[in-house]
This record gives structure tokens, C-alpha cells and sequence, in this order.
């Protein structure tokens, strides 16, 4: 592992956030704690998405599969009368093994025919999630057992639940960065013949990656199950939600540490502002919007450097980098 | 040079049809420790797919292929590139998008066996060595021809291989490149790394190698000291021409065989 001085100190940026977060929750009212447990949940999901998806560049569109099977094991366990916390480790551990299976035919097929494949996961989940009425409640819902407490109580643990796991998928991220195995990683991304002829089983980092990407995802799910109290099919397995998250870490800026997190904030201010302004319209505009910034932007804020800008200043239309070529830049 | 008794790597009928084309046909060949080999013969020979064969791209049909005494015929190409056997590729391969730096370290940490800062201290040591230290932070994409076909030796390198096997890294250099690379290439054989060189470029296989094997139609044409290699009638009429063979005769004063 090489820790220089700028990684130091983006971990050491990274802690503070996430204490000044944890710290802020002895003050915000329960509507701020709610907009902070979004937040965080979107900002996890990002970070779990960033590994296969940024780091490892494979456009996988699979990350409410991930969360809506943690939702429904977490829920069902804890249905079944386990503990709260024990059905979030349930829901984790599910979620690897789901991920294990759906990784291994999976991750032989890549570009579109990968992404076509992880987006079939999602439709196919939901069907069963409504159609296995004896274990999912099928479409009329699944109760779970509601977290004891005051509002204010409930809504600060879930709060402190969702910013622990965001964490944990920071930390996971920056060890990604760092280590062989992320390094490893971001040679797959470039060049797989290669990647295997320098030495790494290539096959064994793809399913390690989307594992990894399982797991954290299960277990966003499985919070979010204990939060809502109540699970239904079209809810768990959301098909916009699994395109959202790519578009927040592209905006972020892809394969980088801090991407998903600047990608999750802008993106929900700027849902928030288009809900706001243009009720009717903002699905179109907010899709209007993602189309632009992708367009012009495809290296996403951390991917772009003062060279870049100024180039783009004074540049002809030709100085844009590709979609293709985006770069992974020093987040 | 004295040769080790028991070959580094070797070649037991090694087969490959392609839909009932025969590739490579029925190859033999032992490599031993250090030495420098030629491989040539004209387009569609089979050279390229006998070194896709060897790294594992390729998957035999028929045959045996030992390294170091263990077969390593139906093996995953990244654990032949981790026991040792490095190529590089005819069309080079670079991790784009990362430093030149980044792309030596590959080799080092996967096939080398390395942790990432031993990685990145072997990585500056083989970039020296290929005379690219300067460019370490510039991505691969940014550089020239003769220095990404430098990159690859430099990133084989960094795998700590015994066997090298080299594909065509001299095709589109200029001639000054080209004694760079030829003297590279001779310090690293010094080391005790077996090279294989596949060349179309006449001139640096004989400068380096001490035997040569030609391939025609997939199969072991002639093999032999390359001196002699160059002078046999099969060869002259599949691969060299009669014309080479008029100007190799000059230049090493030997006399020449007529084909038949």
C-alpha cells in the first residue's frame, strides 16, 4: 500500500466529514436527520457502485438488485423475529452470496451485453419479490417490526446506522484505491488480455469486485428495510434508482475516492431543486440535465484539472475528451 | 556460451488447429537458460499463435508444453505469466489511461510477486534500465511508437521472468532504435533470462540470436546456429529469397547452398 501525503489527507478530510456528520445529529431535527439518512444511504450506494463500476469500469446497472435483495433478507429475517442487527449481517451475507451467482455467468459478458444482463436482474427480482406471495408478501407488502423509541430517537439511530455504513464504504474505497487489489482493478479496466498476461486472474478480481459491491449494497438495503418498516416489490427494486446511482458517481466523478460522495450531494440538491421548480416537468428536466452534464462532462467534477478548464475555454470541440476516455483522475 | 543440461522450456509436438487448419503443426523445441532464440518465417507462419500457444492464450489441441520440468499445457495465461514466462505483444498492449510508471508496476506486483512499494521500486529500476525514468508520469497513451515498444519490455521485465518472449518489438523503429533495443536485449539475455525473438527484421536476429528456429506452414522448417539456419535452401526458397541470400553470403563470406 502506498500512502503519500495526498492520500493522507483525503482520508483525514474524509474522517472529519463523517465526525462532523456523526456530531450534527445531537442538532438537527428530525426533517434534517431524514435528509441526512438519504443522503448517506445514496452516497453508500455510490461508493459500492464505484468499485465495479468506476474502478473497475463495468457498466453495471444492478445496484437495487443488490439492495432490494438485502431489503427483503433483512426484512424477512427480521420478520421472522431475528434481531435488528443480525438480519442487517443476514442481509450482507445474502447479498454476497447473491452477488457470487449473479457474478459468475455475468461478469463473462461485457459492455452492453453486461449491463443488458445486470438490468435484467432487476425486473427478474421484482416478478419474484411479487409473485413468491408466502415469503415476500408479494405485491400487498411486507411489515416489519417497527424500531422502538421516540421520532426524534428513531430517525438519529437510523441517521448514525446509515453514516456508519457510508463510512465503512469510504474506508472500503480508499483501501481500493490503495492496494493491489483495486490496482489490479483499474488494469481490468483498461485492458483485460493485458491484465491477465501481467499476472492477475482476471476473472477472480471481477467477481471480487461485484461481491464486494453485493455486500455494501445488501446492507444499505437491509437498513433502509428496518427504516421504512415496510417493504413492497416496485419499491425495493426500483428500476430509476439503478440508473440514478451510475449518474451520481459519473457526475462525481468515476473511480476516484471522493467522486460518489460529491456525485450523491449534487445530484439530490439538484432533484431537490428541479422538484421543487418544476413539478410536472422533472423527470424531463432532471433527465434533460444528466444528459447535458454527462455530455460535457463525462470525466465528472474530480476528473477535471485547471488544464482542462482553461483548454475548454478557449478550445475547438475537438479537445473533448471522449466518453470512452474516461480518465481516472487523482480524486 | 555452455548450455544447463535440462531445458527452461520445452515443446513436446506441440499442435493447434484452427477448424482443421493446422496453425502450428507438430512443434518441438527446447529453450535453454540465457540463450537468445530466433524465430521467423513468413506471414501466417504461426509464430505469433506458438507464442499464444506457450503464454496460454491459446489453448493446445495436441502436445505438451514444460517449463521448468512441470507442464504448464492447459494452465490460465496469469499463472504461466506468475511462474515465469513474460511476452510482449506484436501490437502493443498498454494500460492506456495510467503512467508509465503504473504500467511497469503492474508487472512487478502481479507476476513479480511483489507489495506495492517494492512494486514501485522495481518498477523505477526496469524503467532505467529501458531508458523511460524521464516519462514515468506520463500516461501510456501519450508516448511514441519506440516507447511504448519499450513500455512492454520494461513491463515484461518487471515480472522477473525466465523465459521472454519478444514479438516483433523491433517492427516500425528506426535504425537507431534498433541498436538500442538489440543491446537492451542482449544485457537483459546476460542476466540469465531466456529470450525468444520473433523478427521479421533479418538484421536483428542475427545480431542476437545464437540459433533460430523457422516456422513455415506451422511446422519446424529448419533449426539450427543461425549462420547456418540462414544458409539452408528450404529456408532461403520459403522465407528469404534469393536475394538475402546473395547478400548474407557477401557480408559473412561463407559460401551459399542453391535451392534446389
Amino acid at each position: 500500500m502506498i500512502i503519500d501525503r495526498a492520500f493522507a489527507l483525503k482520508i483525514a478530510f474524509g474522517v472529519l466529514l463523517f465526525a462532523c456528520g456523526a456530531g450534527l445529529s445531537a442538532v438537527l431535527d428530525n426533517y434534517y436527520l431524514q435528509v441526512g439518512t438519504t443522503l448517506a444511504m445514496l452516497c453508500a450506494l455510490c461508493w459500492a457502485w464505484n468499485i465495479v463500476g468506476g474502478y473497475m469500469g463495468y457498466p453495471a446497472l444492478c445496484m437495487i438488485s443488490f439492495f432490494g435483495i438485502g431489503a427483503y433478507a433483512g426484512g424477512i429475517a427480521q420478520a421472522a423475529g431475528v434481531s435488528e442487527s443480525l438480519a442487517w449481517l443476514i442481509a450482507a451475507g445474502v447479498g454476497a452470496l447473491f452477488a457470487l451467482l449473479l457474478g459468475v455467468p455475468l461478469l463473462r459478458l461485457k459492455g452492453h451485453y453486461f449491463a443488458v444482463g445486470t438490468i435484467a436482474s432487476v425486473e427478474v427480482l421484482r416478478e419474484v419479490a411479487n409473485n413468491w406471495e408466502q415469503l415476500t408478501g408479494g405485491a400487498v407488502g411486507l411489515n416489519l417490526p417497527i424500531h422502538a423509541g421516540s421520532p426524534d430517537e428513531v430517525g438519529r439511530f437510523f441517521y448514525l446506522a446509515m453514516l456508519g455504513l457510508a463510512f465503512l464504504a469510504f474506508l472500503i474505497t480508499a483501501l481500493v484505491d490503495r492496494t493491489k487489489f483495486g490496482f489490479g482493478l483499474r488494469c481490468i479496466r483498461q485492458n483485460e488480455q493485458a491484465a491477465s498476461m501481467v499476472g492477475i486472474d482476471v476473472f477472480k478480481y471481477k467477481v471480487g469486485a461485484f461481491v464486494l459491491t453485493g455486500v455494501l449494497g445488501a446492507a444499505t438495503g437491509a437498513i433502509y428495510a428496518s427504516m421504512v418498516a415496510f417493504l413492497e416489490p416496485k419499491d425495493a427494486f426500483n428500476l430509476i434508482m439503478t440508473i440514478e446511482i451510475p449518474v451520481m458517481v459519473m457526475l462525481g466523478g468515476m473511480g476516484t475516492i471522493f467522486g460518489p460522495l460529491i456525485g450523491g450531494v449534487s445530484y439530490v440538491i439538484l432533484k431537490e431543486f428541479v422538484w421543487a421548480y418544476f413539478i410536472n416537468w422533472h423527470s424531463g428536466i432532471l433527465g434533460l440535465i444528466v444528459v447535458t452534464v454527462i455530455y460535457f462532462l463525462p470525466v465528472g467534477v474530480l476528473g477535471l484539472t485547471w488544464r482542462d478548464i482553461f483548454k475548454k475555454l478557449g478550445a475547438s470541440k475537438s479537445t473533448r475528451p471522449a466518453t470512452s476516455d474516461i480518465a481516472r483522475s487523482t480524486s | 556460451m555452455t548450455k544447463a543440461t535440462t531445458p527452461v522450456l520445452e515443446l513436446k509436438s506441440v499442435s493447434r488447429l484452427f477448424e482443421g487448419i493446422r496453425a502450428v503443426d507438430n512443434v518441438s523445441l527446447k529453450l535453454y537458460a540465457g540463450e537468445i532464440v530466433g524465430l521467423i518465417g513468413p506471414n501466417g507462419a504461426g509464430k505469433t499463435t506458438l507464442v499464444n500457444l506457450i503464454s496460454g492464450f491459446l489453448s493446445v489441441s495436441s502436445g505438451d508444453v514444460i517449463f521448468d520440468g512441470a507442464s504448464i499445457t492447459h494452465k490460465k495465461p496469469h499463472v504461466i505469466a506468475q511462474s515465469g514466462i513474460a511476452r510482449t505483444f506484436q501490437i502493443v498492449q498498454p494500460f492506456a489511461k495510467m503512467t508509465v510508471l503504473e504500467n511497469v508496476m503492474a508487472g512487478a506486483i502481479y507476476a513479480g510477486h511483489r507489495g506495492m512499494v517494492q512494486a514501485r521500486d522495481k518498477a523505477i529500476e526496469c524503467l532505467e534500465f529501458t531508458k523511460l525514468a524521464h516519462l514515468k508520469d506520463m500516461p501510456a497513451s501519450e508516448l511514441a511508437l519506440a516507447n511504448r515498444k519499450r513500455l512492454e519490455l520494461a513491463k515484461s521485465l518487471a515480472m522477473n521472468p525466465r523465459v521472454l518472449m519478444l514479438d516483433e518489438v523491433n517492427a516500425g523503429l528506426n535504425s537507431s532504435e534498433i541498436d538500442e533495443a538489440i543491446r537492451m536485449i542482449r544485457s537483459i539475455a546476460a542476466t540469465g533470462i531466456t529470450i525468444v525473438v520473433i523478427e521479421h527484421l533479418m538484421r536483428v536476429v542475427t545480431a542476437l540470436a545464437e540459433r533460430t528456429v523457422v516456422l513455415h506452414h506451422g511446422a519446424v522448417a529448419s533449426e539450427g546456429p543461425t549462420d547456418e539456419v540462414m544458409r539452408d535452401p528450404k529456408v532461403i526458397e520459403a522465407y528469404l529469397g534469393n536475394k538475402f541470400a546473395q547478400r548474407f553470403a557477401e557480408t559473412s563470406g561463407a559460401p551459399v547452398a542453391r535451392p534446389a
